[in-house]
């Protein structure tokens, strides 16, 4: 049996733990405001809250109803558009009236849902915050301009929140009900069994299954790892990361300790899906899914990281993440062994950079996307590691170019000499993303664009101009 | 006034298809379509689809009792396949079962034997191979041939500009459950509902009368549920009939886009001549629309690339022709602008051909050849409130346009990876369905004895806000609150032989009607005002919700009026008929006045250009509108907001794909992408046009769904300026212009050198 709060409502079925969040809400307690539009995560018409306890206080997150089983909302409070005000219009949907924000209106109780999610962040709000916070909400009518008004009202009002008591602050300012207020102490008297079936199917966030085999997912016998609370952490010791498996984009995008090594990771993150999807999306889930264009497993195979692996008989190994692939979606990963999470030096003096290209630039699959880290010493080449998407049947390890770069002297001419390296190397191919030409030209540019964000006073725009028109 | 629906779409309270409550027995529909773009049907088995757990019956052509023809203007499109099949995602046969995931898991059971034929996708292939929907259409004034020897430049060329998937939030369905003596209730996601009716008793060989078809909203159209719901329906419709059950079939994202057509793509070839001082002496074009399997809307489509083949310019001499081309591919169909856009993209194609080979700006050419009061349109209106030019000279004041063009000179000059480029987008664009006769709607309306007023017509809601215009037009013509005013579904019982509310004439025709409604009603109060102020009725005027007589207050409310009139049995009802006078169009000569007005306007877009990475940015929008005299600025700004976001993302990054053999590759939403919210300029301006509006739109408010998508053509142009002036040799026509087109636009030849 599977127990949750739907709103106010105390929740216990017997539904199968795969049946999607979505159809649960809609199709069985007949709540219609979550609307389905794409059942892929890349609407977000669906998107409802998730709430859970920590440390006998509720966090809650945007997420995408469509791809999340029923089972990982166990012991957890789910907020649907019927879940906000009976009468009264709260901030967000008064600010969505003012501005004359909705149109067809299917979009918009997603949009609603997105900006209270954005209101019950424990940071400060600003501009920018809340328009990331609708990132995954797509609109086909409004053109988005009154939205964008509707969002920075919203934000304005947001700025006065109390964060001594976020939560009086909200309900006070009818942002949410009064009934939140008693949510944190609903849920923990609620005893949750375990509804994860050992031998099940592992399931994480759910991002890619769901899209890749929704009907299987919804009568299938699964394994929830994100139960497992060792899966969930990231540490750093001894200039060590560890990230466990079922760490989501989101968490560490927003670890102070990251931030400090990697000062721009919110802007790299930023290009990966979409709030709700990172909030939902593991590391585990992006290496193991195996995606050619992978930008988790991008960014860390920059980082030469390695991937630490639970045997079927419990026994725990490594393997580097570059040696992880052997094929076109073939993993070294046994039958019966799971990713529990990856490690790596984090870097130090050392410059790194992330790279995406893709025909919308948020909320897209990239056509080509890259990660280089990059040690000198004086002039020299100390370290170097280059990854990129898009170009290989799996996610590329630039070794040929990185061999060719190591202990060289930096210049121009080397790197472009290092550029035709690259270019060898590789082997795209032409699909929906672009053509294997376009590819190749594409890795190109982003090669050069990592040196020219790295090291923007030694390749200038008429450094970089002038090479270019000579080669 | 706010969108009336706003309260409910932001609790999510307000009601879409697929949220009507379920009756008991209701039976879910998946549809069977061809995995084949064009094939002979040689066996089809549906046995083990039928004998699935869970399964109730599935239906192919045999089962249906009527016609097995739903084509709208040309009967030539089946409903479930016969014996061929002539694209992918054509439906074969619908399965009906207990659930949605049943119907779905038994589909996968049948088993199709195709016999593969040729398959053909592209437009001019088919053109050679004489495969046509219908005979080419030809549109001319003067004779270009006779006027190239008159011009002093001359050029020529070829567009490419792709399709566009419609993209409704709320995909394609419809609800259906049996009434008594045969009768059937149809909930569908239609802009049709007469079309759907009509559909429907051919193909279960009945009477109109016995199928009611009620909509109470759609979320989202844009021209995709004007012709494309109906199948739907009638698939919901025909398993319901037979197994006299309730039955839903509701597409998923997946199955809508593979099954249903978009807005055309076209090539084309343009030649274009110029006089010294740059007007724009003769034209000639030849369009090859890529129809799909069927005709669908195309004939009209196609009639809609050919009245907007010039634009917002004067050309004495022009000719244009279309071959609207038969291909293996879903049948295309109606989309925001209805084949306008296709047409005002080529001629714009040639300015800015013209301008780049004479090294001046294209704006120069544009300026020169806009609309002038009393030119001839080549199809032989003459246009009459011509506002092109003061938009223009309008948009050139108030948004600095000379100084931008310097600004972004100077900019490029001193920039060696970033480039800038700058486009005007003047449209001009016809309001009525070209063809006449749909130019007609009607309006019920009671006024009950409390004073409340239910308002019936045959407009779709689907976001553009007409409901509420409904409203207005009632309450204003009344004079009482809008609060008394209710908006009922679209009901084919209550108002019948609807017109498609599509053409941007929603407001327009519904309006009228309805104002035609109210009027005789009014009529019939102001007799009864007159004879209990005992005064005469000429002198009685209605305003906030009571009676005056020669502007001074008579003491008597609203309420109190109809109360007394129905005490009076005085008529209280009306039903309005309107027709839009003036127009006709003679389809054989191509000449006419198809058009009650034309709605103008120019926007300026700035685009940025990353050259190193290719990926570029819009950095404004500015637009000076011709609303005429809007009766709702906040939503008629909302529709020129939308539609203009929707043009951007039609000329950069929606890009439909199928592959040799007719398959859709942009099949989902992670391959087919729309704009966001960051795709939004940061500079987004829209100004009214100070205007008198015209006596055939409502209230003197200009139809406003369509004509500004058209505005969106200008970032194509902008950002195609951006990256000439990184590599001048960057010739192409090719929208949409994705990452992928401006990276190797940047690069050319110059990128390949160093590739494999």
């Amino acid at each position: 049996m599977i127990t949750f709060i739907l709103n106010d409502r105390l929740i216990q079925t017997e539904e199968p733990e795969g049946t999607a969040l979505l159809d649960f809400i809609r199709y069985k307690a007949h709540l219609m405001g979550t609307k389905a539009g794409c059942r892929e995560g890349d609407c977000g018409a669906c998107t409802v809250l998730e709430g859970h306890l920590e440390k006998g206080k509720m966090r809650y997150k945007s997420i995408v109803s469509c791809l999340t089983p029923l089972g990982n909302v166990q012991g957890k409070h789910i907020v649907t558009i019927e879940g906000l005000q009976k009468e009264k219009m709260s901030p967000v949907q008064q600010a969505m009236i003012d501005n004359a924000a909705t149109q067809c209106g299917f979009c918009t109780p997603g949009f609603v849902m997105s900006l209270t999610a954005h209101s019950l962040a424990p940071e400060k709000t600003s501009p920018e915050k809340v328009i990331k916070a609708i990132s995954g909400n797509i609109c086909r009518c409004t053109g988005y301009h009154s939205i964008k008004h509707a969002a920075l009202d919203i934000a304005r009002v947001l700025a006065k929140k109390n964060m001594d008591d976020p939560l009086e602050w909200l309900i006070k300012e009818a942002f949410l009900p009064a009934y939140f207020r008693d949510i944190a102490g609903r849920l923990e008297k609620i005893k949750t069994q375990t509804i994860s079936v050992e031998n099940g199917k592992p399931v994480a966030g759910g991002t890619d299954l769901y899209v890749q085999q929704a009907d299987e997912m919804a009568v299938a016998k699964l394994r929830f790892l994100n139960n497992d609370k060792s899966l969930r952490k990231i540490e750093i010791s001894n200039g060590i990361c560890k990230i466990g498996g079922a760490v989501t984009a989101a968490e560490i995008m927003r670890h102070e300790g990251l931030q400090q090594h990697f000062p721009k990771i919110k802007a790299y993150f930023r290009l990966i899906s979409s709030e709700p999807i990172r909030n939902m999306g593991t590391v585990a889930g992006n290496i193991v899914n195996a995606s050619p264009i992978a930008d988790l497993t991008i960014f860390f195979l920059a980082l030469d990281s390695r991937v630490q692996i639970l045997t079927k008989e419990g026994t725990k190994k490594e393997v580097g993440l570059r040696r992880f692939y052997t094929g076109y979606k073939q993993l070294v990963l046994k039958p019966g062994e799971t990713i529990t999470g990856i490690m790596f030096r984090l870097p130090e003096k050392a410059f790194f950079n992330f790279e995406k290209v893709s025909k919308r630039q948020h909320l897209d699959i990239a056509s080509v996307n890259s990660a280089m880290l990059l040690k000198l010493k004086d002039d020299v080449i100390e370290t170097i590691h280059l990854s990129a998407g898009g170009v290989f049947a799996w996610p590329f390890y630039a070794e040929k170019t990185v061999d060719f770069l190591t202990g060289k002297k930096l210049s121009a001419e080397t790197v472009f000499e290092a550029a035709g390296v690259l270019l060898s190397e590789i082997a795209p191919i032409s699909d929906i993303r672009g053509s294997k030409e376009y590819k190749s030209l594409l890795l190109r540019q982003l090669f050069f664009a990592h040196f020219a964000v790295m090291l923007p006073h030694q390749f200038t725009p008429d450094i970089l101009f002038s090479k270019l028109m000579a080669s | 006034m706010k969108n009336i629906d706003s309260k409910g779409h932001v609790t999510g309270k307000s009601v879409y298809l697929d949220d009507i409550p379920v009756r008991q027995n209701t039976l879910y529909a998946a549809v069977f379509d061809s995995a084949v773009a064009h094939a002979g049907i040689r066996s089809l088995d549906v046995s083990e689809a039928e004998n699935y757990p869970g399964v109730v019956a599935v239906l192919t052509y045999k089962d249906i009792p009527g016609e097995n023809q739903i084509g709208g203007i040309i009967p030539d499109e089946t409903l479930l396949a016969e014996g061929e099949v002539t694209f992918q995602g054509e439906p074969v046969a619908v399965v009906i079962a207990e659930s949605e995931a049943i119907a779905r898991a038994a589909r996968r059971k049948i088993k199709v034997k195709y016999e593969e034929l040729e398959a053909v996708t592209d437009p001019r292939e088919a053109a050679a191979k004489g495969l046509l929907l219908l005979p080419p259409r030809t549109f001319a004034m003067g004779n270009p041939e006779k006027r190239w020897n008159d011009c002093q430049y001359i050029f020529s060329g070829s567009v490419e500009i792709g399709g566009q998937e419609h993209l409704y939030i709320e995909t394609q369905g419809a609800y259906c459950f049996p009434l008594e003596n045969g009768n059937l209730m149809v909930y569908s996601s239609t802009q049709s509902p007469t079309a759907v009716q009509r559909a429907i008793a051919k193909v279960l060989g009945t009477g109109m009368h016995n199928i009611q078809v009620d909509v109470t909203r759609l979320g989202g159209g844009f021209g995709g549920k004007e012709d494309q719901a109906t199948a739907w329906a009638c698939l919901a419709a025909l398993s319901s009939y037979q197994l006299q059950k309730p039955v839903k079939l509701v597409l998923s994202r997946h199955d809508d886009l593979r099954m249903t057509g978009k807005r055309h793509p076209y090539s084309s070839d343009f030649k274009i001549g110029l006089s010294k001082e740059l007007k724009i002496l003769a034209y000639e074009v030849t369009y090859y629309q890529n129809g799909g399997a069927v005709n669908d809307l195309s004939p009209a489509i196609s009639e809609r690339t050919l009245f907007h083949t010039t634009n917002s310019y004067f050309i004495p001499d022009v000719k244009a022709t279309l071959y609207s081309c038969k291909t293996n591919l879903p049948p295309n169909t109606a989309f925001r602008g209805f084949g306008g856009p296709q047409g005002m993209f080529v001629i714009e194609s040639a300015i800015a051909k013209a301008a780049q080979e004479l090294h001046v700006s294209a704006s120069k050419i544009q300026e020169k050849n806009l609309l002038q009061e009393g030119n001839l349109f080549y199809y032989g209106q003459k246009a009459r409130q011509v506002y092109v030019r003061k938009t223009w000279q309008a948009a050139f004041r108030e948004f600095k346009i000379s100084q931008k063009q310097k600004k972004i000179e100077a900019f490029n000059k001193s920039h060696k990876l970033l480039k800038k480029g700058m486009a005007l987008m003047p449209i001009t664009f016809g309001i009525s369905f070209t063809s006449t006769f749909l130019n007609q709607a009607r309006a019920l309306v009671h006024v009950y004895t409390d004073g409340s007023v239910g308002v019936s017509t045959g407009a779709i809601e689907m976001g553009q806000g007409v409901n509420t215009k409904m409203v207005q037009v009632a309450a204003q013509t009344f004079g009482i609150k809008a609060s008394r005013i209710k908006i009922e579904s679209t009901n084919t019982t209550r108002v019948s032989n609807t017109s498609p509310t599509a053409a941007s004439t929603g407001a327009d025709l519904n309006g009228q009607a309805l104002l035609v409604a109210c009027k005789a009603i009014v009529q019939r109060l102001k007799k009864v005002a007159a004879e209990t102020a005992k005064v005469k009725p000429g002198e009685i005027t209605f305003r906030d919700e009571a009676v005056f007589a020669g502007g001074k207050t008579t003491g008597i409310t609203w309420e109190k009026l109809v109360s007394e009139a129905y005490l009076h049995r005085i008529k209280l009802s009306e039903a309005g008929h309107y027709a839009t006078p003036e127009i006709y169009f003679d389809k054989e000569k191509g000449k006419g006045r198809p058009f009650a007005y034309h709605v103008y306007g120019t926007a300026v877009i700035t685009a940025k250009v990353d050259c190193l990475r290719g990926i570029y940015e819009l950095e404004d929008v500015e637009i000076i509108h011709d609303f005429g005299q809007s009766m709702n600025p906040v939503i008629d700004t909302g529709q020129v907001e939308g539609a203009v976001m929707q043009g951007i993302g039609y000329m950069t990054m929606e890009e439909l794909a199928y592959d040799k053999t007719g398959r859709l590759l942009s099949n989902s939403l992670s391959t087919y992408k729309v704009p966001d919210i960051y795709s939004v300029p940061e500079v987004f301006v829209v100004k009214p046009l100070k205007a008198d509006g015209p006596k055939h739109a409502i209230l003197k408010s200009k139809a406003v769904g369509e004509p500004p998508l058209m505005y969106g053509l200008g970032a194509f142009f902008a950002i195609r300026n951006a990256v000439r002036a990184f590599n001048p040799d960057f010739d192409e026509f090719d929208a949409p212009i994705t990452p992928e087109k401006v990276l190797m636009g940047l690069y050319g030849k110059r990128g390949n050198n160093n590739l494999k």
